[in-house]
This record gives structure tokens, C-alpha cells and sequence, in this order.
């Protein structure tokens, strides 16, 4: 039995942890600046808070730190809002410049966090059709009972993962896997081997889903070989997609809430 | 001879209420020579030296793999059930969230009483409304409430006998250990170190629940070790105790570990040493006076409270006999005192440790505090825990759980003390291998390992503590808070939070056997006789399971 995890993830481990701004660099292009969440931070401070309250979840059904809107998806729902007031809803609209709204946009979707990371959320249309089309997303990811399950289901991804953890998954897989997904690769007491992605382990015991889509559980004493991968098999799109495009994923991943 | 069975009655009536009177059914005499009856299981760490070592040998290596379940019972509550029970001539008395007392026939599982005390409703603790126990004195028993009250329970009917309030509930104060018996006298400490109390180990009369002595475990003016505070910071200094102490009826001192200080993660607002937090301090167990103290992690900035089990052990000591005591601490370093004095006499470091480089020849550390922002080893939970570790005279090895490869990133902020308010003084979050990925807490929180062994593991550890290095450790794939149970057939039962209950050579650390109990092992378990037969209970999730030998 090989524990390759036991060296290979520790390794890992520092490099996820002092990657977390190597990561970023290759993307700054579908970014907001940190002067940009600064400054929306006072103009939010000034315009919004009244009613939005200082963490963003004083409005029914509005948690704008976390990213629950109403209505809104992409960075461009967000700004026509600003501007255009939801007047139904008692929202009034602001006069302001494109790039104060553009500012006010950054400080929503870096959590309130002046220190954090702002990802730029584009069109979920024209990301769904990249989803299933040329960013390939849909021959590994199953959403809503459709597509295969090799890789995690992303029915609820938008539910669980922020912006910028989409962003990094997109652009850099490996870094920004959960370690529970690691690829295994198994060579059972009979000689078979079998590939595919762990779904739960303990001390003595691994479940995965195999590469045709079988549940399947070992005890790992008894396998000749048991390798956890170090890298994701998710190929990056840092070099298929435009910073536009991508965007435009993870607004369509963002509309993943998950069945109610 | 034939009788009325009026007479008879009138007979057996006198016969029960002269027992009664004459023979209370666990006099001190018997806690003291608790070794001396391994059928029970007579304080939370079995016997005053808290070696959890039991001299029974029914189950041994060779038929360990033949246990089966005998009888289970189902807690009647939610959350992690942390309680240690004792086992007084075939009844098994045991607590369960959040003040419940059941009295158990130890053969069948069966209830004989349920006793159901409600806390306050403003009562606060931390980190569960955990009881991990009770403590026996004649026909009474002991326990401590999340209210920090302390009741007096008639072990044959399950009525309470007397309740005292132990200190004041407002302001978050709150019992969580099995008490402790002394002579007459019934000890207990307080919780509540995250919220800015001032601790105290306190001992009061088992007949009438009036106090005999109190130690606060943070000196107020005047009182030897206030220097260590600087301004008004002692008030609300913390220094909780929520774990069992010990005691040496030869010395007549007691042993107890005291936790964090108070505001838990900003030392720099509480400077100076902050005594008696993150000590072990040696009190008279007449007078609560302090003998002498030994403080592991001073000024601490990450939560580790030094609640272990003080282990006492009569051993050669580089060729001297000597009275030690052992000490598997949350800090990450093992240390061996000696327990007439406090002299620091070996520490070693059994997880990787990065907040002190070393200690010096008196065994304070030489501590290396981490930038903002980077990793500190090892994390919150510690290196160890209050799980309860064991030591077998027979194999000179000392057993107890740790947390391997596991950090914790620390933010100091300033907090302003509120009465009965939490006072966290900054917080933390445990490094995890990809932003946002899942980590481990306090408990488990579902049936699958979405964190991994990539935030930490569970090992283990059997440490000679001749050496203070570890002879060899079993690892977990999970992080474990389970403790330890030794025997004199040189058997070690532990359990983790996978839920998988070990039975291991405590030799040589071999797995022997193991049963999937499904729910996690928060406790030690233990061992008893009952009509010749060996028991070993132990609580997985929310099942108390006791095996046996199969017939």
C-alpha cells in the first residue's frame, strides 16, 4: 500500500497556503482593484448602510456581504439597481458616476472586506452556454441531474462557494481543490486497478465513486495500492477563456442554489 | 422457625433501617484503596492516582477479539456525550446532557432512576452543555450543574438531598467535571474561562454542602502571585477549571490543572505571567492551601488551558524512587514533575510546536509568538486535550490521545469585559490546505470526513516518560478525543472520533481488535466486574455500549 498522501500532501499544504496571492496574479484583469472596494466601502458607508445596515442584512431577504440578492446576478444587475432603485420595493436610485457605482459593485462583492479579494460577475446566460460549450465544463459536472458524475455535482455550488473561490477554482484547480476530492487511484488484491474521485475515509476504510460511476468501498490494508493524486484533473481556463468569459462562468455558477 | 408475617415485616423493617444507619455504602476507606476492588469503578479516574489502570485480567490479547456487545443504552438528549460513569457494586451510575443522572444496572443496561435537574436558563458554557460525571460518598452522590450549583443525590432513590449554589450564574460561571471526593469533603471547580471569570477550586462539606475551603486560581491583592497582573486585568482573569483533579493521600495534596486566561487570544491585554492560568497547582486537601504551583504556558495567547489529569506515578527517577507526577499538556510539550516539590524534572515536545522553541532548565518556555497572520503549531485544540490519558505500571508507558500536523492561525483583538459576556480577546481560524476548505472543532460534525487529515490527525501516543519520546503511536485518519483505559493484561481501549472503539497491545502498540461503533468516542472507557465477569464500557455518539466476553 502506497501512502503517497502522507509526504505529497503535506507538501501541498504550504504550497496552497503561500499560493493564495500566486494564484491571484494571473487574474487581476477580472478583478476590482483594492482602491475600488476602499472607496466603495465610504460611498456605501454614506448612501447605503441607512437602510442596509453596517453588514449589508438589515433589508428583508438581502444579505449583500454574502451575496444574496433579490434579483440580481451579474455586476451589471447590480449597477442598474444602484442606479435605477427598485421602486417597488421602496429602493430609491442613487445618482452617481459609473465608476462610483463600479466602486460601490467592488465593496459588495469583496464581502464588505476592504482587505479582500472583489471578483468581476458577468452575464449567467452567456455563461451557461460557455459552461456546456467552450469552457468543457460539462463533460465532467453534473448540475440539476443532468451531465456525469465523475467529477462534484455543482447543482448548489453557487450556494456554497463565494466569487473569488469560484475564480480560483476555475483558474487554478489543483490549488484550490478540497483535499476530500482528490483523484484516487486503487490497485486492488486482485490486480484491478480502479481510478476515480474519494467521497469519505477513515482510518481504515476509503468510499469513492469510480470512473464508471460506481459507489465503491475498500478496506485500504487490504489493497496492493492506494494513491491519492496531488493534482486535479480539471483542467485550468485561464488560457481558454477570456477574462470577460469567465466572468460569465461564474455568474452562471453563482445561479446554482440547489433544489429548495 | 415460623412467624407471623406481621413479625416478619416488623423483622426485616429493623434489620434494613440498622444497615441503613450502620454501613453507608462507600465510606472514604473504600475510595481511598479504590485499586484494591477493580470490579469498580469508584472516581472518574478510577482510583486518586488517576492512572486509569485497571488490575483486572479477564480479557487479555488473546481473547480480546472474541468481545461482543452485551447491552447498550441510548442517551435520551442531543450533542456530544462527554460523561465518564462509575460503577459502585453492580450499578453503573452515569449523567447525560445537560443535568440527568440515571442509576444503571451494570449486567443489563437497565434503569433503575432518572434524575432530571434543569439549569438556569441563563446559564452559559463554551463548548456544549457538557457533564462528564458524578462522585460517590457513602449513599450520596455528587454533581456539579451547568448553573454552577452542586447537588447532593441519594444513590439509592435518585432524590436530591441538598443544592447549593457553587458561584453565580450571570455572570457565567458553570460546572462541567465529575467532582472529587475527599475524605468529607467534596471538591469541585468552575467554568467559564471565555467569558472572563475568575476561577476557583472550591471544597464543601458531602453532609451539609457548606463550604470548607476555597483557592482562587486567580490571586487577588495581597495574595502570592498577583504580581503576575498587572492594573484590574485579575478580575476578569479566566483560569477556569473544568477537568477532575487528583490527589496523594500520603501527601495529602490534590492536583489540579487550570485553564486559559481570560480574554482567551489577547495576551498583550493581560500582561505579566497571569497566574495560576495554564498551571497545575498542589492544595492541601484540608485547608485549599497551595503547596506549590507550576505554571506550563504563561501569558498564553492560544487556549491552552492545562486541564489534563494530573497522572501520579511512583517510579525511578534516574535511579531514585521518586513521586512524579505526568503531564500530556495542550501546549504540545510533555513534561515529568515531581509532586512533593513542583521541580520541573523533563519536557519534551510530542507534536510539532512553533509558539516556543524550548524550555528552559526550569521548564518555562522560551516562547517564539508567530506574525499576524501565520500559522502557530499546535492549533486551538492542542496538542493533547482533557481527554484522560493512562499509565501502565507494567509497561512503564504513559497513553494518551494527540493532534498531529494540526494549526491554528490566532488574531488578537481588544475586548471589554461585560459581566456574563463572552470575552474572547480575538479569535482564530485552523489552517486549512485550500482556503475555505472544511476544518476540524470542537466534535464531529457529520458522518463524512470532508476536512481530512490535511488540517490534522489523531495518534495514539504511548510516551516513556523516562525519555519523553514517544515509543510508538497508532494514527487516525481523524483527529481523536478519546481517552485512555489500561489493564493489567496489558491491554489499551480507546476510542476517536471516527467512532471505531481500539483494543491495542500496550506493549507495542499493535491493533488487536476493533468494533465500528458509528458515533464519536468523546471519553475514556472503562472496565468493571460484575458476578465474575469482565466488563468495558464506553460511549460512542449517543450510545453507552458495554462488551463482554462471549459465553
Amino acid at each position: 500500500m502506497v501512502h503517497t498522501c502522507r509526504i505529497v500532501c503535506g507538501v501541498i499544504l504550504l504550497v496552497g497556503t503561500a499560493g493564495i496571492g500566486l494564484a491571484q496574479s494571473p487574474s487581476q484583469d477580472h478583478q476590482y482593484s483594492t482602491a475600488d472596494i476602499e472607496t466603495g466601502s465610504r460611498l456605501y458607508a454614506g448612501q447605503c448602510s441607512l437602510c442596509h445596515g453596517p453588514n449589508g442584512d438589515s433589508v428583508n431577504g438581502v444579505d449583500l456581504r454574502r451575496g444574496q440578492f433579490r434579483r440580481s446576478v451579474s455586476d451589471e444587475d447590480l449597477a442598474k439597481v444602484i442606479v435605477g432603485g427598485l421602486p417597488d420595493a421602496g429602493m430609491p436610485g442613487f445618482r452617481l458616476q459609473p465608476s462610483e457605482v463600479n466602486t460601490l459593485v467592488a465593496f459588495i462583492r469583496a464581502g464588505f472586506d476592504v482587505s479582500g479579494i472583489a471578483v468581476k460577475v458577468g452575464n449567467p446566460g452567456r455563461g451557461q452556454t460557455l459552461f456546456s460549450g467552450k469552457a468543457g465544463c460539462a463533460t465532467c459536472h453534473r448540475v440539476n441531474g443532468n451531465g456525469p458524475r465523475v467529477a462534484p455535482d455543482l447543482s448548489d455550488i453557487g450556494a456554497i462557494r463565494s466569487p473569488a473561490a469560484l475564480q480560483r477554482l476555475l483558474l487554478d484547480p489543483t490549488s484550490a481543490m478540497l483535499p476530500i476530492n482528490r483523484p484516487v487511484r486503487i490497485v486492488t488484491p486482485d490486480g484491478r486497478t480502479i481510478r476515480g474521485r474519494r467521497l469519505n475515509e477513515d482510518s481504515y476504510t476509503v468510499q469513492i465513486i469510480d470512473e464508471q460511476e460506481r459507489l465503491m468501498s475498500f478496506v485500504k490494508a487490504d489493497l496492493r495500492e492506494y494513491e491519492l493524486g496531488k493534482t486535479s484533473p480539471m483542467p485550468s481556463v485561464a488560457k481558454t477563456l477570456s477574462g470577460e468569459e469567465l466572468a460569465d462562468v461564474i455568474a452562471f455558477l453563482l445561479t446554482l442554489k440547489g433544489l429548495p | 422457625m415460623k412467624m407471623k408475617p406481621g413479625a416478619r415485616l416488623i423483622l426485616l423493617t429493623l434489620v434494613l433501617a440498622a444497615s441503613y444507619h450502620l454501613k453507608a455504602q462507600v465510606p472514604y476507606d473504600r475510595i481511598l484503596r479504590a485499586d484494591a476492588e477493580p470490579q469498580n469503578w469508584l472516581t472518574y479516574n478510577g482510583t486518586y492516582n488517576s492512572q486509569r489502570y485497571s488490575p483486572l485480567n479477564q480479557v487479555t490479547p488473546a481473547n480480546v477479539a472474541t468481545l461482543e456487545s452485551k447491552w447498550v443504552l441510548q442517551d435520551q438528549v442531543v450533542g456530544a456525550w462527554q460523561s465518564n460513569p462509575l460503577i459502585v457494586d453492580g450499578i453503573m451510575y452515569v449523567t447525560e446532557r445537560p443535568n440527568d443522572v440515571m442509576a444503571v444496572d451494570a449486567k443489563t443496561g437497565r434503569v433503575f432512576w432518572l434524575y432530571r435537574y434543569t439549569p438556569a436558563q441563563d446559564a452559559r458554557v463554551c463548548c456544549g452543555a457538557n457533564n462528564r460525571g458524578v462522585a460517590m460518598l457513602g449513599d450520596t452522590l455528587y454533581m456539579g450543574t451547568l448553573d454552577a450549583h452542586l447537588i447532593a443525590i441519594d444513590a439509592k432513590n435518585g432524590r436530591p438531598l441538598w443544592n447549593i449554589a457553587v458561584a453565580d450564574v450571570k455572570l457565567a460561571y458553570s460546572i462541567t467535571l465529575a467532582p472529587l471526593v475527599v475524605k468529607d469533603k467534596v471538591i469541585v471547580g468552575v467554568g467559564g474561562g471565555e467569558f472572563g471569570i475568575r476561577g476557583f477550586i472550591a471544597a464543601y462539606d458531602a453532609k451539609t454542602g457548606k463550604e470548607a475551603w476555597r483557592f482562587k486560581t486567580i490571586p487577588e491583592p495581597g495574595e502570592p502571585g498577583h504580581d503576575t497582573w498587572k492594573e484590574d486585568h485579575w478580575k476578569a482573569g479566566g483560569g477556569s477549571v473544568w477537568v477532575t483533579g487528583s490527589y496523594d493521600p500520603a501527601l495529602n495534596l490534590t492536583y489540579w490543572g487550570i485553564g486559559n486566561p481570560g480574554p482567551d487570544w489577547n495576551p498583550d491585554q493581560r500582561p505579566g505571567d497571569n497566574l495560576y492560568t495554564d498551571s497545575v497547582v498542589a492544595l492541601d486537601a484540608d485547608t485549599g492551601q497551595r503547596k506549590w504551583h507550576f505554571q506550563f504556558t504563561p501569558n498564553d495567547g492560544y487556549d491552552y488551558d492545562s486541564v489534563q489529569i494530573p497522572v501520579l506515578v511512583d517510579m525511578n527517577w534516574r535511579g531514585v524512587p521518586s513521586k512524579v507526577l505526568l503531564w500530556a499538556n495542550r501546549n504540545g510539550y510533555f513534561y515529568v514533575l515531581d509532586r512533593v516539590t513542583g521541580k520541573f524534572l523533563l519536557g519534551t515536545p510530542f507534536v510539532k510546536v512553533n509558539w516556543a522553541s524550548g524550555l528552559d532548565e526550569r521548564g518555562r518556555p522560551i516562547q517564539t509568538p508567530q506574525a499576524p497572520g501565520m500559522p502557530t503549531w499546535p492549533g486551538n485544540q492542542g496538542g493533547t486535550n482533557w481527554y484522560p490519558p493512562a499509565y501502565s505500571p507494567r509497561t512503564g508507558l504513559f497513553y494518551f490521545s494527540a493532534w498531529e500536523n494540526y494549526a491554528t492561525i490566532y488574531k488578537k483583538e481588544q475586548s471589554t469585559y461585560q459581566p456574563g459576556r463572552n470575552f474572547p480577546g480575538g479569535g482564530f481560524t485552523v489552517l486549512a490546505p485550500v482556503p475555505g476548505a472544511p476544518t476540524v472543532g470542537i466534535g464531529r460534525r457529520g458522518p463524512i470526513n470532508n476536512w481530512t487529515d490535511e488540517v490534522g490527525n489523531g495518534s495514539v501516543m504511548a510516551m516513556d516518560p523516562q525519555t519523553g519520546q514517544v515509543k510508538w503511536k497508532v494514527k487516525q485518519f481523524d483527529v481523536t478525543d478519546g481517552g485512555m483505559l489500561t489493564t493489567a493484561s496489558d491491554l489499551l481501549f480507546t476510542g476517536g472520533r471516527e467512532g471505531y472503539f481500539h483494543a491495542i497491545d500496550a506493549r507495542d502498540g499493535k491493533l488487536l481488535w476493533k468494533a465500528n461503533l458509528g458515533g464519536q468516542i468523546v471519553m475514556a472507557p472503562i472496565t468493571f466486574q460484575v458476578d465474575g465477569r469482565q466488563y468495558v464500557s464506553v460511549i460512542s455518539g449517543h450510545t453507552l455500549v458495554t462488551f463482554g466476553l462471549r459465553e
